[in-house]
């Protein structure tokens, strides 16, 4: 799984992600992002492509090197 | 700290409690591990869940696009934490540098950061609040439930309150179809935050997607039916709502209560911090090892006069960590301020809301671009003759630019002509706030004085 999550305060709906990766970010109306904030592993280079285009560098996705952490009651 | 080492000591090996295990609390964790704090780490959190991002909960989530579940918030390294989660901290002793749990546990820390954030303000009559079908939205576990139950296709969905959250909840009602009533006590809906002449636009678009919008009403009762579950609401003006799912959005209160007798100035509007976020005692001196980030802080801001602001922002809680994080490691010339420009979005009926500085502060406003009549326009407030604060429909792009005039006090009105000025923009109206001395639910954005200590503070909204 693969978290992601926009900085809707930098987002300026250029829309480059909508492109790129449209099963995970879409225009709603004319100038809002919608996005899931979890994606499927397989989606990975396609959002990884997404968040390098995005002009504004709003969204941040997983780090591959994070490690899954031991969380004590979560899930 | 002195210049003996002791700082290289503490970032080595000294211990870092973070209480609040939310946007705030991760992001300070994440920048002090990146600052390269290698002594040992512990998140606390009232919630069982690892921490995860909230504004989903009002969109993708209600819409049925996403799942509560699945809004865990990125990490953006790996923090190596110990992390206590869901089990609240009760208590904090200053002396003796400990934060007490709710598991009788106590965990001593070297520096302590206090990240815990606001909760819903429920319904204040307690076997209402109870009945089945009446919900808040702040966390999770919330935003499961009222999923769930949004997508049993209620007959009617009652909406007490038209502050972001509440009308974003409309929102995605309308989307989905949903009949919705909103019950708004002020004269529309975003008025405490954007003013009646913004407000009056909100108003526009859910009547237009369909809501029924009353405003200048007061829900004043909630009924269940014989098994519990609620029926109808009663309001001021005599009339009856029948509804079978009612979502009271009234606004946030400060999760101070544990801190009481702690010493720290912590209270119904925050827990007082300087400009580096380092939190004040209750006799107004500043702490050097308590420092508090988020919405539960509220900090002096140089733009505003240095008077303390409270912002319950997404992007505020995000910054304010980074700060902290950076102050809690660093010797005293080191300290950065808190100065980012307030920021705000939401999106609504179609429309992208955002917001730069503080809009709640002025007096007036000039559409500078676009028209109030088309949804799509951009509004400049002033206050005492400066640019204090700006709104954009539809137009976020533009909104850089007015941040740095916000940033260069830039005189209000601004005297050069702007690009799609039109008749609406010719001078600038009143801003139509509501009378500043009566709480609302509504501004994100809250100016509370310059006075660190809050002890003769109530609050008690009028719903
Ligand atoms: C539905 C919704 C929609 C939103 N939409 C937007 C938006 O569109 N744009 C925007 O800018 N902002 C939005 N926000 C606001 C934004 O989510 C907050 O500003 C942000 O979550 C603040 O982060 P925080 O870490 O300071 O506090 P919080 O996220 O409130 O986290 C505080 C944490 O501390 C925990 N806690 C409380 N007391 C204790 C205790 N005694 N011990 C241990 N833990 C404790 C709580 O359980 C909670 O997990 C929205 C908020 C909500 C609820
Ligand atoms: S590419 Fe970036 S700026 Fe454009 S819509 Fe996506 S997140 Fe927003």
């Amino acid at each position: 799984m693969l978290r992601i999550a926009v900085d809707l305060n930098r987002c300026q709906g250029y829309a480059q992600c909508a492109f790129l990766a449209p099963e995970v970010f879409a225009m709603h109306g004319e100038e809002s992002l919608l996005y899931s904030p979890e994606a499927d592993e397989e989606q990975r280079e396609k959002v990884m492509q997404a968040a390098a285009a995005c002009p504004v560098q709003a969204i941040l996705v997983d780090t591959v090197d994070a490690p899954a952490e031991a969380v004590s009651g979560a899930r | 700290m002195l210049g003996d080492g002791s700082l290289e000591r503490f970032r080595r090996e000294g211990r870092i409690v973070v209480v609040g295990a939310s946007l705030a609390g991760l992001r300070a964790a994440e920048t002090l591990r990146d600052q390269g704090f290698a002594g040992s780490l512990t998140m606390i959190g009232a919630e069982p869940h690892e921490p995860y991002d909230r504004p989903p909960l009002s969109k993708q989530v209600l819409l049925g696009r996403a799942s509560a579940d699945r809004t865990a918030l990125p990490r953006r390294r790996s923090v190596d934490a110990n992390w206590r989660l869901g089990v609240p901290a009760t208590g904090l002793d200053m002396a003796a540098k400990r934060v007490r749990l709710a598991d009788g546990d106590e965990v001593p820390y070297d520096r302590l950061l206090i990240s815990t954030g606001v909760r819903s303000r429920p319904w204040p009559h307690e076997d209402q609040a109870e009945l089945d079908g009446v919900f808040v939205l702040r966390t999770r576990d919330d935003g499961a439930a009222l999923a769930r139950r949004l997508a049993e296709g209620p007959r009617r969905v009652l909406v007490i309150g038209a502050g972001f959250t509440g009308s974003e909840i409309a929102s995605a009602c309308c989307e989905r179809g949903l009949a919705v009533t909103v019950a708004e006590r002020g004269a529309s809906p975003l008025v405490g935050a954007l003013g009646g002449v913004v407000g009056a636009v909100a108003a526009e678009l859910q009547r237009e997607h369909g809501v029924d919008l009353r405003c200048g009403v007061m829900v004043t009762a909630l009924e269940g039916d014989a098994s519990g579950r609620v029926r109808a609401a009663q309001l001021s003006d005599g009339s009856t709502v029948e509804a079978d799912v009612v979502i009271v959005s009234l606004g946030a209160t400060r999760n101070t209560e544990w801190l009481a007798g702690s010493g720290l100035a912590a209270g119904p509007r925050g827990i007082a911090c300087d400009a580096g976020c380092r939190a004040f005692d209750i006799r107004g001196i500043v702490t050097d090892d308590v420092y508090a980030a988020g919405d539960v802080a509220r900090c002096p801001h140089p733009l505003f006069g240095y008077q303390f602001l409270s912002l319950e922002h997404w992007g505020n809680a995000v910054s304010q960590a980074g700060i902290a994080a950076h102050n809690m490691l660093s010797e005293s010339t080191d300290r950065l301020p808190h100065m980012d420009v307030p920021a705000f979005w939401s999106a609504q009926f179609g429309v992208n809301i955002k917001s730069v500085g503080a809009p709640s502060l002025g007096t007036e406003i000039l559409v500078a671009q676009g028209s109030l009549k088309e949804h799509r326009f951009v509004g400049v407030y002033g206050y005492q003759g400066r640019v204090i604060g700006a709104v954009a429909f539809d137009q976020a792009r533009w909104l850089p630019f007015y941040q740095e005039l916000i940033e260069r006090t830039a005189p209000f009105p601004p005297p050069f002509p702007t690009v799609d000025r039109r008749s609406d923009g010719q001078r600038p109206v009143d801003a139509d706030f509501p009378d500043p001395s009566v709480p609302t639910h509504g501004p994100t954005v809250t100016l509370s004085g310059y006075s660190p200590a809050d002890r003769r503070m109530t609050f008690t909204p009028a719903h």
